[in-house]
């Protein structure tokens, strides 16, 4: 593996800094015959939550222009289940960022807890799921909520604590320095945008639960507008993400200031996406004879 | 394992208004492909999904798909010529058991039709066919008659065969043979009702299921169901399912 798209964040030695995005790649081993798994930065595998969790209703994904609203609703086996029968299937294969998500501020130190175990790489404190009622994103629109959550969570466990913040705020450098100061060791960002559709043979919205979370290429030019925005407003390690399709998108990332960058919905249209970008990306370093550090953050205003 | 195979579009032609078949060069795909599988075919790079399309043949270095033109993707597959490339990534699914020993019975309505035509072609059966009228049967029973044994054919309007629905005709058509197993795949309404006439008859009876879907591969959770035995993917536990697991 190539030395120059070697990193380390938060103590998390990677091979590349490429990641594969929560609630895009499963546990990982869904792509196994596609994707090098140890040349990943990472895989932050899907959302999980204390209890087991059915998802929503109805239509769950719609297509849209360059991009796909979907309202998954946070399905998942529960902790218990990840931590007996996943975790010990996937955790020698890659590094494992556990998304977790609650109801309740004490939900995120308790599954902080349950999560402090060998295997595990870090935690990613999801506060900003737009799909469900009871949880996510009503502590990630909220800087005092969001820090409350943060500070929970790393009283918990040894792991790094990565919060991932949600796009849909007025201001992402307030809630981004509010958890900062609460003791995140690295911020992601971005999650969906909130998006609706309407059918207009029917009246009716297109997915089930009304609205979704947008993501895809559409979204790029706001992930990277808040990428750069909070790389200049905190000191922590971030990692980027928010429709990358292609090393270019991913150095844009790289470019506004993130350290790492995540993939996340083009893998649902070609599951080598990763591959692709990690290559094309030692490619773009080496034909400047760069390494990945003399280009982060270095966007010429 | 699943690979994504790039593949010359041998042909592309309308059977029937609105309905198309694709045929492409997969050597490897053909080969790999199981009964009732289907593929993720990526249309235009505009489009940030694939679209899932059952396998409807897979042989002789050949791989067959019969689509309906309902949204933009299906339309713009419906332009690709002879001799473009096509994307493909598969073979995806469980597939049906075509280990099984006795003569099938396969039902289906519509497109459903499709993944049935792949069992036809590997195992004994027979099928009994339904449609809208003529010209959406006549096509199936062109593609059916050299892999099965019996055709029988209902349509709504009595244009062609019985008049009705194929759960009319079904329980006459079980009378004629000693069926191991019924397969079907079209309008979930229609297989309700071939389940429940399957359960009266005490065969066993395998359903096709069709869910909006991203990936494919199990990672997106867009095609989660309920069954007897727990949450499943359509995607990747399926797309067959036993009746009896995902109807009662």
């Amino acid at each position: 593996m190539s030395e120059r798209l070697k990193t380390e964040i938060c103590g998390i030695k990677m091979n590349t800094p490429i990641l594969a995005a929560s609630g895009t790649f499963g546990f990982g081993e869904e792509f196994a015959d596609f994707v090098d798994l140890e040349k990943l930065g990472g895989v932050m595998v899907k959302c999980i939550t204390l209890k087991p969790r059915a998802g929503n209703k109805g239509v769950r994904i719609t297509e849209t222009p360059a991009g796909m609203l979907n309202c998954i609703g946070l399905e998942n086996p529960g902790v218990e289940k990840f931590l007996i029968e996943i975790l010990p299937r996937i955790k020698n294969k890659m590094n494992v960022i556990v998304n977790i998500s609650g109801s309740s501020v004490e939900d995120y130190g308790e599954l902080a807890k349950l999560l402090n175990v060998d295997g595990v790489a870090a935690i990613e404190l999801n506060i900003s799921c737009p799909n469900v009622k009871d949880g996510g994103i009503i502590f990630g629109t909220n800087p005092k909520a969001a820090a409350e959550v943060t500070s929970t969570a790393k009283k918990f466990t040894s792991k790094p604590v990565i919060v991932k913040l949600s796009p849909n705020v007025t201001d992402i450098t307030e809630i981004a320095r509010s958890v900062e100061s609460a003791g995140a060791d690295c911020i992601s960002l971005i999650n969906t945008l909130m998006g609706m559709e309407i059918n207009i043979n029917t009246w009716k919205p297109t997915l089930g639960n009304i609205t979704g979370g947008l993501s895809g290429g559409a979204v790029k030019p706001v992930a990277v507008r808040m990428v750069y925005q909070v790389a200049q407003a905190v000191k922590v390690p971030v990692i980027g993400m928010g429709g990358i399709c292609t090393a270019a998108d991913a150095i844009e990332f790289f470019l506004a200031g993130a350290s790492a960058v995540a993939v996340g919905t083009a893998n649902f249209a070609n599951p080598a996406v990763t591959m692709e970008i990690a290559n094309d990306l030692e490619n773009y370093l080496a034909s400047r004879n760069l390494n990945l550090r003399e280009i982060i953050g270095q966007v010429k205003i | 394992m699943l690979k994504i195979f790039d593949t010359e579009i041998i042909s592309n032609a309308e059977v029937s208004a609105n309905i198309f078949k694709l045929e492409v060069a997969a050597p490897e795909l053909s080969q790999i492909a199981k009964a009732g599988q289907f593929v993720q075919v990526k249309v235009s790079d505009e489009f940030t999904l694939r679209r899932p399309l059952g396998i409807a043949s897979a042989k002789n270095g050949m791989v067959k798909i019969f689509y309906r033109v309902i949204g933009k993707g299906t339309e713009i597959l419906s332009t690709k010529k002879t001799g473009e490339h096509l994307n493909i990534l598969g073979a995806l699914g469980n597939g049906f058991d075509t280990n099984i020993s006795g003569r099938i019975l396969l039902v289906g309505g519509g497109m459903g039709l499709a993944p049935l035509l792949s069992v036809a072609e590997k195992i004994e059966a027979d099928v009994l066919m339904g449609g809208k009228n003529k010209s959406e049967v006549d096509f199936w029973i062109k593609e059916f008659r050299a892999e099965v044994d019996r055709i029988y054919i209902t349509t709504d309007d009595g244009s062609f065969g019985s008049l009705g629905f194929v759960t009319s005709l079904l329980p006459e058509v079980l009378e004629y043979d000693n069926y191991a197993a019924i397969y079907t795949c079209g309008p979930e309404i229609m297989m309700r009702s071939v389940y429940k006439i399957a359960e009266e008859n005490n065969l066993p009876c395998y359903v096709s299921l069709e869910r909006r879907m991203a990936c494919g591969l199990g990672a997106c959770l867009s095609c989660s169901i309920d069954t007897a035995s727990g949450r499943k993917k359509v995607c990747k536990d399926g797309p067959i399912f036993e009746a009896r697991a995902v109807f009662s």
